[in-house]
Parts: structure tokens; sequence; C-alpha cells
């Protein structure tokens, strides 16, 4: 006898008890931290912070924590927290000139102001694992230095002083913002780079490197990828000027392309742009490279149907929030969908088979 | 939940979302562009009408959640407690005590009235997503109102299958004008889109609303020789007998014997409360005497 399927609330607390002590895991095992998820899975949590678009170290841990270290997860958990929080203001603008560098280093220039730092970087790690971690991982002592005071200058402005590089024309507009107005394209370049910042990292570098293997090829140098902590300033209209609100850490990279010029001009580079927030290195360069490979009308190129130059295609599918929601809803009931479609390819064959029915008796 | 506003969206965002209802209902069929947020359940799970619905419901409101047509659907409860948590608004399982009725894939048998308004989950608000990848074309053939594509798609249809072969968001044209989605509602409800409440629609990972007035007309697609059918099992409920509602099929053994039950719960539990019954129903309730007996 059937019984109309009852006890779905009974269900969901049972699923959540369960994923909980999941989550947790074997209870002789001592406890993750937040604190130690900041400071031990720090990159980690750069990518929940880059993605969520929230820069908050702590509570980015925490959602690491909680969705058991599901990434995807734990930046919706943030980006679903962020929504709640209440706007009241702007920033200004940060200015990466005076970044306080951890790491810098330029693929166009031996040499520059400011010098090739290399900071923390896997770059020239051997990828052997380290079985000492395994063990107790004594950190070793490392070598300091007084921090440099000068600003580091950008590498792309040295460029621009010899008319070698194409100038970024300053917009008068105040940017849109992507999370406050509906995305209606064509999209602007500061909603194109507002997405690619948050995109998924993945996504944005699989584009990235679409176009290194030659689907709208860009020819791309880092000119500068620099990391460290910049001071954000924000202006209070009771004092009447800009104070320091406090600092967050990003990456940067400006890329220097091949441009083949035009009539009117001289041949000149141009530029690709990716900032992220934390020591997000990859992601700021794929972010460059998406950018560069967008601006292609901007800068009179041909489209070459390629997926990087689509600004819809990759406007529409960066985000990896949206996109795993609509992925995994189709495990959701379709019960309903897929009882008209069973309905209507019994008629279809129902009717195809009728049809046919009259010939092959004939044959026989 | 106190640290959250009213059914907890704030109230600039549901002024946002208010003007684009009023603006849907103004255009009925038009998708009108809104700044979706982000919701506290994922992209596909229904974001678009929980936003509707946050915007819609006032403390005195009624509100009933169903999925598949169900009220114990586990994403309907999920939804309905969601909204009891942050709204504290009243819950019910019946359609007609309910103000407001979020819906996933179906309209409630029972017709609705003037004083109802029926949210609509879409994932996918434009009809002509499947012909036309592009948002951008697809504006530019609504604008023009250009539906040749989805006439030549219904036309192949008959010309392969021998009928149009769309069983669910089947397309239907609002007041001679746009042509919508209604969501994946089975092409039997199609017909029920002409009615006295109100219809709004959310897309929340597409960003759309769009809308029907009360008593809008609503035609679903078709061609003079290849009429509009609103097709179901060819069967009754075998639990209440109604032999004009929309039937789940359920598997009952592994020898694949199937019965089949009203996908409208409340619909179906009603009339069972009235005394109506079904094949299978009429038998338990015969052994069961037998037994007693």
């Amino acid at each position: 006898m059937y019984v109309a399927v009852k006890g779905g609330e009974r269900a969901i607390d049972n699923a959540h008890a369960w994923l909980a002590e999941e989550r947790r895991g074997d209870l002789g095992v001592a406890e993750l931290s937040v604190a130690q998820i900041r400071e031990q899975l720090a990159l980690a949590v750069n990518r929940v912070m880059a993605e969520g678009s929230l820069y908050d170290p702590d509570l980015a841990a925490l959602a690491i924590k909680q969705a058991r270290g599901d990434m995807i997860e734990a930046i919706f958990l943030i980006r679903a927290y962020r929504t709640t929080l209440p706007r009241f203001g702007a920033s200004e603008p940060v200015d990466t000139e005076i970044m306080a560098c951890d790491r810098r280093v330029s693929a166009t220039f031996k040499d520059a102001p400011g010098g090739q730092v290399l900071g923390p970087t896997f770059d020239y790690t051997h990828r052997l694992l380290d079985f000492a971690l395994a063990a107790e991982g004594e950190v070793p002592d490392v070598a300091t230095s007084a921090p440099r005071t000068e600003t580091t200058p950008h590498i792309t402005d040295f460029l621009n002083k010899e008319g070698l590089i194409q100038t970024e024309v300053t917009a008068e507009d105040v940017p849109g913002d992507l999370t406050r107005e509906p995305l209606e394209l064509p999209a602007n370049r500061p909603l194109r780079l507002q997405a690619l910042t948050r995109g998924d990292e993945g996504f944005v570098l699989s584009m990235a490197y679409s176009t290194q293997r030659g689907y709208a090829r860009n020819h791309a140098f880092v000119g500068e990828l620099r990391i460290g902590k910049v001071p954000v300033e924000m202006d209070i209209p009771e004092l009447g000027f800009a104070i320091d609100i406090g600092e967050i850490e990003l990456t940067e990279c400006e890329t220097v392309n091949q441009f083949q010029g035009s009539k009117t001009e001289p041949p000149q580079f141009t530029r690709g742009y990716g900032l992220v927030f934390g020591q997000s290195e990859r992601k700021a360069i794929s972010m460059a490279l998406v950018d560069r490979a967008l601006r292609w009308e901007e800068l009179g190129e041909d489209n070459l149907g390629a997926p990087a130059q689509d600004e819809e295609f990759v406007l529409y599918h960066a985000d990896n929030i949206q996109a795993t929601g609509f992925l995994e809803h189709i495990k959701l009931p379709h019960y309903v969908d897929f009882q008209s479609e069973l309905e209507l390819i019994r008629k279809l064959r129902r009717e195809a088979m009728e049809s046919t029915a009259p010939i092959q008796e004939a044959a026989e | 939940m106190s640290d959250y506003n009213f059914a907890y969206l704030d109230e600039q965002t549901k002024r946002m979302i208010r003007r684009a209802i009023l603006k849907g209902l103004a255009i009925p069929g038009y998708q009108v562009p809104f700044a979706s947020r982000e919701m506290p359940m994922p992209y596909g799970w229904g974001t678009g009408g929980v936003q509707v619905s946050a915007a819609t419901l006032t403390p005195d409101d009624t509100l009933r959640v169903i999925d598949q047509g169900a009220d114990d659907t586990t994403n309907a409860v999920s939804i309905r407690k969601f909204f009891e948590k942050t709204a504290g608004v009243q819950a019910t399982e019946e359609t007609a005590q309910a103000s407001v009725i979020q819906t996933r894939h179906r309209i409630p048998e029972e017709d609705l009235r003037e004083d109802q308004i029926l949210v609509y989950q879409v994932p996918i608000p434009e009809p002509l997503r499947f012909l036309e990848p592009s948002e951008v074309e697809t504006r530019k053939m609504h604008s023009l109102e250009e539906y040749g594509l989805m006439h030549v798609k219904l036309y192949e249809d008959i010309a392969k299958h021998g009928a149009i072969a769309t069983s669910y968001a089947y397309p239907v044209k609002v007041e001679g004008r746009y042509v919508m989605d209604p969501s994946p509602i089975p092409k039997f409800d199609n017909p029920k889109m002409e009615m006295a409440a109100i219809q709004l629609f959310g897309a929340g990972r597409e960003q759309r609303i769009y809308a029907l007035p009360p008593y809008c007309q609503v035609v679903s697609l078709d061609f003079e020789d290849y009429p509009f059918e609103a097709s179901k099992a060819d069967h009754a409920c075998d639990m209440c007998g109604a032999t004009n509602s929309y039937l789940d099929e359920v598997i009952m053994d592994d020898a694949g014997n199937r019965m089949f039950v009203c996908s409208d719960t409340d619909f179906c539990a009603s009339r069972r409360k009235a005394g109506h019954m079904g094949a299978q129903a009429a038998a338990a309730s015969a052994a069961l005497k037998e037994t007693a007996a």
C-alpha cells in the first residue's frame, strides 16, 4: 500500500546532525581551531576571501572549518554572510605603489627600482613531499632584514614614460557595482574586472590558459607581479578628510602585451590587469590575461571567436557559486517534469510503432 | 535570527525587488533585470522565488510552500522553515488558507483567488535560451518581437516526432506580446495560468523577475492543425479517484508495478477527507474490512 512520502523535516534534521558529526571527524584527533586554519592554511583563506569578496581572514577560516574544507562551500558561506552586511561607504582607491611588498618580480626587466624580491614563493621548491612536516615541524631560523621604506614604482610606468605602452584612461564615472546592480551587457571594464577577481580560480585559470594555447593569444609578459599589504583609506564626511581604516593584503599583476599598431597609432604595448585579495598570484596572472583578451574591441583587434574574448561567456560562467548551485540543483526532485516527459515519450513511441506496424506485417 | 530583518532581506533590497515586481506586472511577461542577492541557500534551490516571497510577505500573511505539488518534499520544508524563522509568518499546507504560495514546478489544482499570490521558482527565465545561448541576442529578439525561431523549433518537433516535443516549461505568449517561460511546470498546468491570483516569477541566478497580473491572457504556443494539448497520465488517482488532476507515477515493486497519485498533496488529501476513494485506497479499505470481519 502506498503511503505519501512524509518526513522531509525529520530527514533534514537528521542529515544536519550527521553532517556535524562528520565535520568533527574522529574525536580522538584534536579539533582544528579557526586560528590554526587562518595561520597555517593561509592560501586557502585567501582564496575564500577573494572569491567570497569579503576581506576577513577569521571569517574565511571559520567558513573553511564549517565547510569541511570544501572551498566553494566556504566561499558560498562568506558570500551569503556578505550580502547581509550594511554598506556605510566606499574606500578611496588603494595605491599599490605604496604597497609594502613581500614579493615583487618582473619578467620583463632584470632589475628595476625596488628590485626583484622573491618572497615566500613555491616557485623554486622541489615538489618533494616533506615527511618531516608529518612529524612536528620545527621552523628553522629565518634571516631578516629591515623593510624598504621607499615606494616601489610600477614597472609599466617606466614603459609609459617612453610612450611604449598604452596609457590607461581614468574613468570619470563612479564604477558600477556588480553586487548591487544586475549585470547587463555589454559590461564595461570595471564590471569585468569585478567579475574576474571574484570569479572561480579554476575557471579564470583555464580561460587564461586557453589564450596561451592560441585561442586569442595575446602574447603576455608578466611586467610585474607584486604581493603585499596596502593601507585602506576612507573619506569620513564628518572629518572632511580621509583616514586609514586598516590594511589589506593584495596580489597585483600587470601584463605587458603586444599590439600591432594601427594607421593612426604607432605600435605600442598594451596591458592586462589583475588584482586579487591576499596572496593569490595564479589567480592574479590569470585575471590579467583574461582581462586583456576581453579588451579586443577597445584595442581594435579582431574577434577570433575565442571563448576568452566572449564577454558574455566569461562573465556569465565565471562565478562558481552560481555555477555550482545550478549544476547541483539537478539532484533536487524533478518528478513532475520527468513525469510529463515519460508521458510524452510513451505517446511518441506508441504513435511511431502504430505507424510502422502495417509495414512490418506486409513484409512478413 | 533576530539579527536579520523581517523575511531576511533588508528593506532597501526589498524595495528594489518590489520595483521590479511592479514593473513586471505593468509589462506582463517581460523579464525585468534585478540585482539578485546571494541568499543563504544555493542558486538553483529557489533563490529567485525566495527573494520575491520575501519582498511580498507581510506579517499577516499565511504562506504555503510546495515543490512538485507537495509540502513535504525536502526543499519545500527547508524554504518554509526559512520563512517561519526569519518572518515568523503563519504556514499552511492548504491552498485555500494561503495568501502567498511559493511553488516549484506546479500550479495547485484548486482555483486560486484574487487575494492570493502565486510565486514561482524559475531556473532559466528565457524561453528562447536553448535556441539562442546569448542573452544579448535574446533580449534583442524580445524587443523586436522576433519569435520566428520558436515557431521553427515547434515545427521541427512536429516534422521529427509528429507532435510538439515539449512537455514542461511549455512556452506561452502573454497578452499577444511577450513569449514567456512558465517555469518548468508540466504543460498540463498551462491553461491554469489565466487566473484570479497574481503570479510572480523569480529567477535568482539569472537576475530576472517577471509577472502576470490577474486574468491576464496567456496562450500556449501551437499551430492551428496541431493545437496545444494539456496532457497528463491517462489514469485516475489511485488514492482519491480524481480524473482531472496531474499525477505522479510511483513504482511499487521490483516487478515495476506502478500506481498513480495526485502530485498536489492538499488536493488529494481533501478529496479523500470528503470520502472520495481511488482504486488502491478502495482495495486497501476492503481488505481492512475483511480482516476485521
